[in-house]
């Protein structure tokens, strides 16, 4: 947001204060004027207390400590597997036209698939263990590395490039010298939006075909009623999502030390 | 033996479905260690001239020889200072330096001993673990012009080099290179639009012209410049105050005049 001057220490507390204020407001305000019945929500501070609970009381076999560490390692495989597939063949296809025109195609038809559509097949290919959900995470996180790698890597200025050639590398050497360093802020921007995709698609993943992790802990609530589970359920996901982008960007912080010159 | 050799050399460009000629003609020997500039108006072909030695872009028509052999893409007997500098911003000085040396399987200690060489020679001792970003424009294109001569080429390619520097610095610059290319002799092609710049470099001056590319006319520095002991002035600027230098400088300058003005077609 360029255009938006930056809030100073206070103004940045106290508005974050009334969001989250105003947001519990009207939760209570909505739980006492009976729109929804009690049993379908439950104030905060039951949900607070059923989060707490979770923490040390296993449901569905684990405590909600056990399902989030179920979760993120799922997560981290499917992730990871996007990633080690999804950057080399990025800056492949920013090579080579060739490359890119044999994936091309093919990419551009599979990413309108929703992750979640992979389910079924997930299911019957690696089952409901760990390797069903890793590819449905796969498929959710896959594009935008895919993506927004290619994008970097093919908007490297010329310079660098030919300076390369200039200097003897090949395509090896510019692959992982020149565009891979040159893409690396459009790459953690792409792995941003990916976490986000893959993280969400874990948990619809996980409410069809796992025995274990977040979802399988809200599918199970749901089902004996207890909304203050499916509740804590939904804020455990928020907090591991935001945790991971703001890893995410510390990590860019770390990769770009240098500056365009 | 590395001279240049442009045999009947074309360069041609569409643009809008139109095809049109940005160079139109060139036949040049650039002899074994001489320093050739070539000057003209913006837009004469000059880059497009060295880009092809460069092995970057290819000739439409002709050929270009290197060394007696044809040139067929970028190549380690030729190395190419840019205007841009054109430094990998995500590595340091010392890995800008050695990332030619990288490719040649060199062992450890020697990459170290002629990147060393280099550093000291180019003034940057002390900034090997900078950034180029870190640097002022000058000490960029000093890191620039010492990757390219760290990797010993027969041929030297600098396409403005000192064209994004500041009046001073490029001074300074100036007075190193005719420093490190008496002393380390390389066939040089040199492409300015500075004519100064041009007279006081190099051993011959090729003036061009206007679209299409052609040369217009080749003018004979270094007898000159040996007859008047201009290197005996070790500042650009008692040279430039010499009545043979600015005898030559007036003539180029008429010539590029003429150019511009359209006189001559």
């Amino acid at each position: 947001m360029a255009h938006q001057e930056r809030l100073n220490q206070g103004e940045y507390l106290l508005w974050t204060g009334l969001g989250i204020t105003s947001f519990v407001g009207f939760w209570y305000l909505f739980v006492l004027l009976g729109v929804v019945p009690k049993q379908f929500l439950p104030p905060p501070h039951e949900v607070a207390l059923k989060f707490i609970h979770l923490l040390n009381e296993p449901f569905s076999g684990y405590t909600l400590l056990a399902h989030i560490a179920s979760s993120f390692q799922r997560f981290l495989y499917g992730f990871l597997l996007a990633v080690v597939i999804g950057v080399p063949l990025g800056l492949l296809m920013a090579l080579s036209k060739y490359a890119n025109q044999l994936i091309t195609p093919f990419f551009e038809s599979i990413r309108f698939v929703a992750p979640i559509a992979w389910v079924p097949f997930a299911a019957l290919w690696f089952g409901t263990g760990i390797g069903g959900p890793v590819l449905v995470i796969f498929m959710g996180a896959f594009p935008p590395v895919l993506i927004n790698t290619y994008r970097g890597a093919i908007h490297v200025d010329k310079k660098y490039l030919e300076a390369a050639r200039m200097l003897g590398a090949g395509k090896f050497r510019l692959m992982t010298e020149v565009l891979f360093p040159a893409a690396i802020p459009s790459i953690i921007a792409g792995l941003r939006i990916s976490a986000g995709l893959g993280w969400q698609s874990l948990v619809g993943a996980e409410l069809i075909v796992a025995s274990s992790g977040v979802g399988y802990m809200m599918v199970k609530g749901q089902a004996s009623i207890q909304t203050d589970i499916v509740m804590s359920g939904m804020i455990a996901i928020g907090l591991i999502g935001l945790l991971i982008d703001v890893l995410l960007r510390q990590a860019e912080k770390f990769a770009v030390h240098y500056k365009e010159i | 033996m590395a001279d240049i050799v442009f045999n009947s050399v074309q360069r041609s460009f569409k643009q809008g479905g139109k095809e049109f000629l940005a160079v139109g003609g060139i036949d040049l020997t650039v002899k074994d260690q001489e320093f050739v500039a070539i000057v003209g108006p913006s837009g004469c072909g000059k880059t497009t001239c060295l880009r092809m030695v460069a092995g970057l872009e290819m000739p439409s028509k002709g050929r270009i020889l290197v060394g007696g052999k044809e040139v067929k893409g970028p190549g380690p007997d030729r190395a190419v200072v840019f205007q841009q500098f054109a430094l990998f911003p995500w590595k340091t000085v010392q890995q800008n330096i050695e990332f030619g040396l990288n490719s040649m399987g060199l062992p450890g200690h020697e990459k170290q001993e002629k990147v060393s060489r280099l550093i000291s020679l180019m003034g940057l001792e002390g900034y090997e673990e900078a950034y180029p970003h870190q640097l002022s424009g000058g000490m960029q294109q000093r890191v620039a012009i010492a990757r390219a001569y760290v990797l010993e080429p027969e041929v030297l390619l600098m396409d403005e080099p000192f064209g994004a520097l500041d009046a001073q610095t490029r001074v300074v610059m100036q007075e190193e290179l005719v420093r490190l290319a008496r002393k380390n002799p390389k066939t040089v092609l040199f492409i300015t639009h500075a004519v100064e710049e041009a007279v006081y470099l190099a051993d011959r001056v090729v003036v061009m012209s206007r679209r299409p590319g052609l040369i217009r006319e080749v003018i004979d520095i270094k007898p000159i410049r040996e007859q008047e002991g201009w290197d005996t002035h070790s500042r650009i600027e008692d040279v430039m105050d010499l009545s043979s230098f600015v005898q030559l400088r007036s003539q180029i300058w008429k010539l590029l005049r003429e150019q511009n003005l359209g006189v001559d077609h």
